[in-house]
């Protein structure tokens, strides 16, 4: 077999086998919970009756390797089970609660990265190849301030500045799903441009870093004793050898954005999933919490997996074994 | 080519090249900047190869990229000027000093591993100087490079390009590296170490390509080594460097046959070492038909059968790869053997060291190559030597002082060195501590790994007297692991020659370094440069000879 | 003679080391003194709190929202108590809780670090696994997941929470440094000496794996307090009515929309200290790293 492929299944194998283990972290957080859970759940109210019908709706008779493996099984195809704000004779499946909510936190991720990404690296190859520059040091020094503040600082002054005092923006990202295109977009401005600001930070530093780390390699140092031009350097020697770090930092500070969606989606209330979650934790709807729980989960190793894979694609010793 | 028989014309005539004067260069860290090469003069002739030896620390790479009028990231040039056939280098434009390196002034690094762009292939990274510095057509450039491989004599001239750097040997590369460093028939090559990474018997085929090469082509060279012994093979001329300052300068004969400065004489003060050889029958360590392997890897070591006599010094000679240090990690008890026995003081020892007693493991120490790594750099010296003697001893208080400045009289340092940190000493010192430690424990066998390897000649040699007095003294008894024959003459009574994890030949020392030899020893001791420099050109003349 | 000399040069060099400090310290830029200072005074308020603030944490002094007039000075929250008392006692509950879940986490990722480095094998993989495992579900979701567990999330609760997940950072990072530790000779020379494990542990590694520690813990710290200020922003973590930065913007973010920046005071306050840490630890790296380079 080709050391390339090897490598490769190798690595989606250890990917399984790290989202096997997340999804039993995540399961057994169901059964730690206290035993007058039920009764929080459905109010004090509650009758011994509706308490045990609840708890044998919930599958709490069945071992629980076989709630696991029920639940599993149901992920895969996208079913987790129902909302524990089911009532009789109205049903809330978990996934047509997250469905569009997901949608939504997707779009504004896409709409971040878009700017985001194209806008670090840039800055941080501009800082990187001028180097204690005044342009680096500026850069730096704003950048490292604004990794410090919380999201919510950065999206609150953003709010008052531009939507409050000059009403350029709305200051509430309420959306549905009969929004156009470009009304979306107008809507999420504010909270897509705080979680810019707060990537865009952490990426460019982390290009920095990685450009400067490539251009001290000593056949960067041979190849300008060759006599070979600057821009020859960046784009025949520098560049080859700088997918793996910088794909890198992009799934890094992507995975990175998940979290900042959870705290921007509540400060401009924007149905998202990080608001959903958020909610759900609150009032204890344990199959939305675990499902959320779940795909943030996925994506990140999804994204990791995805950069690992080019770094090992784009790696000459692998590419050309011996 | 009527470029090249103008070049040659001026060659002949040996006009000045190359003109350094009063260079200074200094380098920063941790915001100080501190002086590396203090007012050098270097005058270099058309075709004339000179050497630029020193230890670490002389400032004499600095000074041989200085020449292409470069300062490594972190260093600049604060006095003096570099003429290069009329042109000020330190004054040209960044484009007129980009023009002349790769196509008048060439380059070739220590590490050839690092020095090749991991994404390229050989063939295009050789010819890219004369394509890029339009000297040439694609072409023609791939058809001069594999003629230059050829005359290096690397393997299947025609196909080797079209390998990735990692799919050659360390030799290979750097072979190639030259062959790159030769594509624009450069004026000057500067030469930064390029075998020190290799061992003797691949140094042997590099330095031979080399110095063909450079004379085939008449070019001129600034060879760096800090080994006497191969700058003298290839050099005319020799300057000796010593903290960033000219110690001596002379002719390469002259030099060998009648060095002025101490510090010269001190280079090969190890060579001037040799002990007299004496033998037991008294074994206090019998390695017995071992086999070792990592996991379940190809074996390291293949039946490896060795026997040290109580008090006296076995050497364990071979190249890396051989397998002498998996011998010292299976004797410890780090690397218990797949197969075989080890007999300490005829009983058998347990095979992995959590088995072994305490007892046994204070009778058996050990003394590292880096001292540096050797020692914990937060502990004091007076705790480094002290733990052994609590440890094993039980001494506390008083007692405990009074032993360790015992021990310190005996590595010849004084009571004030008892608060040192690692870090506060030379490493010469460091390697003392060692032995100090491994003395602290009174063992019956100390295994020195390369113990003089990394210290500078003057150093090695105060260490191996200090080792050869202390077994005088208390009859220890050495397995003395190293490459390099120097010390094997200076220490051994006993020589046992290793390669790829068998044994060629264990004796009498006098016996294994006369003939006549096995096929291996007899490669191996012929490819220790000598200091004579004739001893290339009469070894190459004696191996041809031998081939027809 | 020569001895003479010597002993006296061995007290210079220890003197030395607070003279070097000091000198260090008077070399620091200009970004690290700030750090330095905005970071004691936070301390200062934390420790000395119910000295300095002018009322009672949770006393309702007035009406709902007043402005900033003599004696609040910073006016009232939603419910009448007074701003400024609150802030400074937030510094404390806020500050303290991050302090301890940061501490818990060096303790326990850092042990398991240089054991799993020591170690190796089998138990260093599983743990290993499991700390891929944990660290694959962001550190925010994590604690939301845990908390969501308990009916009220309690200061204990979310020390043991976040210590636990930041532990698994701790862990690779502590494992990465003693793994480069255990592989020099001086441990090595250790076990051959027969020590026993808690020795090789504390007395060999721990030492040489200090300074990225230490600066890990700026680190650290920041992110732990970050996190548990979102926390309390979302309403999960301390709660009401102790006094806290993120909880106090939660409370008080309906005045943005009316263009009062008072919800800002608190965000402030928490990108303040964060930023004067990162200056000073940004200050540390500079330094460490340009001393790798001078060796």
């Amino acid at each position: 077999m080709h050391p390339i492929t090897r490598t490769i299944l190798h690595r989606l194998g250890l990917g399984a086998l790290t989202l096997f283990i997340v999804s039993i972290v995540i399961f057994v957080m169901v059964l730690l919970l206290p035993g007058d859970f039920a009764k929080a759940i459905l109010g004090q109210s509650a009758t011994p009756e509706t308490v045990q019908a609840f708890q044998k709706e919930i599958g709490l008779d069945k071992p629980a390797y076989v709630r696991y493996g029920n639940w599993i099984a149901g992920a895969v195809q996208g079913d987790f089970g129902k909302s524990y704000t089911s009532r009789v004779g109205y049903t809330r499946t978990v996934a047509e609660i997250i469905m569009p909510r997901l949608a939504n936190t997707l779009f504004l991720a896409l709409m971040t990265a878009f700017i985001a990404v194209p806008l670090a690296l840039a800055l941080g190859i501009l800082a990187a190849l001028h180097r204690n520059s005044l342009f680096d040091r500026v850069v730096n020094a704003v950048t490292l301030s604004t990794i410090s503040m919380p999201e919510f600082f950065m999206a609150y002054i953003l709010m008052l500045f531009l939507a409050v005092k000059l009403r350029l923006f709305p200051g509430l990202a309420s959306v549905d799903a009969d929004t156009e295109f470009f009304t979306r977009i107008y809507k999420c401005v504010l909270p897509s441009l705080t979680l810019t600001l707060v990537i865009v930070a952490y990426m460019m530093r982390m290009t920095r870093a990685a450009i400067i780390n490539l251009l001290a390699s000593p056949y960067i140092e041979m190849a300008r004793l060759k006599g070979i031009s600057k821009a020859r350097i960046i784009l025949r020697h520098a560049l080859p050898n700088a997918w793996a770090p910088i794909v890198n930092v992009i799934a890094f500070n992507l995975a990175y954005l998940i979290v900042g969606v959870v705290v921007v989606e509540t400060v401009f209330t924007y149905p998202g999933i990080g608001q959903l979650m958020v909610d759900a934790v609150r009032t204890r709807d344990m199959p939305v919490v675990q499902a959320c729980a779940l795909i943030f989960a996925v994506t990140y190793i999804g994204l990791n997996l995805t950069a690992d894979i080019i770094s090992i694609a784009t790696n000459p010793r692998l590419l050309h074994p011996r | 080519m009527g470029n090249d028989n103008l070049k040659r014309t001026a060659r002949a005539k040996g006009e000045i090249l190359l003109e350094m004067r009063g260079v200074m260069i200094e380098g920063e860290s941790d915001d100080v900047w501190h002086q590396i090469v203090k007012g050098i003069d270097l005058t270099l002739r058309r075709g004339e190869v000179l050497g630029l030896i020193g230890e670490s620390g002389a400032g004499k790479s600095t000074l041989g990229v200085a020449a292409m009028g470069f300062a490594r990231p972190g260093c600049r040039f604060n006095g003096g000027t570099v003429t290069f056939d009329g042109i000020d280098l330190l004054k040209a434009s960044d484009e007129e000093r980009r023009k002349l390196r790769g196509s008048r002034i060439s380059y070739v690094a220590q590490s050839a591993a690092a020095a090749f762009n991991p994404a390229h292939r050989l063939i295009d990274q050789t010819v890219e100087t004369e394509t890029q510095h339009g000297v040439r057509s694609m072409a023609e450039s791939i058809a001069d490079a594999q003629d230059l491989y050829g005359r290096l004599r690397l393997p299947n001239p025609t196909t080797i390009g079209m390998r990735y750097p990692h799919q050659v040997s360390g030799g290979q590369l750097q072979r190639v590296m030259t062959a790159m460093a030769m594509t624009c028939r450069p004026d000057l090559i500067i030469f930064d170490e390029p075998t020190t990474a290799l061992d003797v018997t691949t140094q042997v085929e590099v330095l031979a390509s080399i110095r063909s090469i450079v004379e085939e082509f008449n070019t001129a060279a600034i060879y760096i080594t800090h080994d006497l012994a191969v700058v003298a093979q290839m050099a005319h001329r020799i300057m000796v460097l010593r903290h960033g300052k000219l110690v001596e300068e002379a002719l390469t004969r002259d030099m060998l046959a009648e060095p002025k400065e101490v510090y010269t004489k001190s280079l090969w003060a190890v060579r001037k070492l040799a002990k007299q050889e004496s033998t037991t029958d008294d074994l206090i360590l019998q390695v017995d038909h071992v086999d070792a392997a990592y996991g379940n890897a190809v074996k390291i070591l293949d039946d490896v059968s060795v026997t040290v006599p109580r008090g006296r010094t076995v050497a364990v000679v071979g190249e890396s790869g051989s397998g002498k240090s998996t011998l010292a990690r299976v004797v410890t008890g780090l690397l218990p053997p797949s197969k075989g026995s080890v007999k300490f003081n005829g009983s058998p020892l347990p095979p992995a060291l959590p088995q072994r007693d305490k007892e046994s493991l204070r009778r058996i120490q050990m003394i590292y190559q880096s001292a540096d790594t050797a020692l914990n750099p937060r502990h004091r010296v007076y705790d480094i030597i002290g733990r052994p003697l609590t440890f094993y001893h039980g001494l506390r208080g008083k007692q405990l002082d009074l032993r360790i400045s015992e021990l310190l009289k005996m590595i010849e340092l004084d009571d004030s060195y008892m608060d040192r940190l690692p870090g506060e000493i030379s490493g010469g010192q460091k390697q003392r501590v060692c032995i100090a430690r491994a003395l602290a424990a009174k063992p019956d066998l100390i295994i020195c790994d390369e113990v003089t390897s990394a210290l500078d000649q003057i150093v090695q040699e105060e260490i191996l007297k200090l080792l050869l007095r202390l077994q005088v003294e208390f009859g220890i008894s050495y397995l003395f692991i190293t490459h390099d024959i120097a010390t094997v003459r200076a220490i051994a009574d006993e020589i046992v020659v290793m390669n790829q994890g068998k044994v060629v030949q264990q004796g009498q020392k006098t016996k294994v370094l006369s003939p006549p030899y096995p096929a291996y020893t007899e490669l191996l001791l012929s490819s220790v440069p000598e200091m004579d420099p004739d001893w290339l050109t009469n070894l190459l003349q004696k191996r041809q000879a031998k081939a027809k | 003679m020569a001895e003479a000399v010597m002993d006296k040069k061995v007290p210079k060099a220890r003197r030395s080391k607070v003279a070097t400090a000091l000198r260090e310290l008077k070399k620091a830029p200009l970004t690290a003194w700030f750090g330095m200072i905005v970071l004691a005074i936070y301390v200062l308020f934390a420790v000395f709190a119910p000295l300095i603030a002018p009322f009672k944490e949770a006393e309702v002094m007035g009406d709902a929202f007043m402005p900033w007039e003599a004696p609040y000075y910073l006016g009232t929250d939603q419910l009448g108590r007074d701003m400024l008392t609150r802030m400074i006692f937030a510094a404390r509950n806020s500050m303290g809780i991050a302090f301890a879940a940061t501490a818990l986490a060096f303790v326990s990722g850092g042990l398991l670090g240089v054991l799993c480095a020591l170690l190796k094998g089998w138990f260093d993989q599983i743990v290993s696994r499991l700390v891929d495992a944990i660290m694959a579900i962001p550190s925010l979701i994590f604690a939301l997941m845990v908390l969501s567990i308990f009916k009220q999330p309690t200061a204990t609760n979310i020390i043991l929470v976040i210590g636990i997940v930041d532990a698994t950072r701790v862990f690779r990072l502590t494992r990465a440094v003693a793994m480069n530790v255990v592989a020099l000779d001086f441990v090595e020379a250790a076990k051959l000496r027969g020590e026993k494990i808690g020795w090789v542990v504390f007395r060999e590694i721990v030492p040489n794996i200090m300074p990225p520690l230490v600066t890990e813990f700026g680190l650290r710290y920041c992110f732990v307090f970050l996190t548990i200020s979102a926390l309390s922003f979302l309403g999960l973590g301390l709660q009401p009515p102790t006094a806290d930065w993120g909880l106090m913007v939660r409370e008080n973010s309906t005045l943005i929309t009316y263009g009062d920046i008072t919800p800002l005071l608190p965000a402030g306050a928490i990108a303040l200290l964060t930023v004067a840490i990162n200056f000073i630890v940004d200050w540390f790296l500079n330094k460490t790293s340009g001393l790798r380079d001078g060796q």
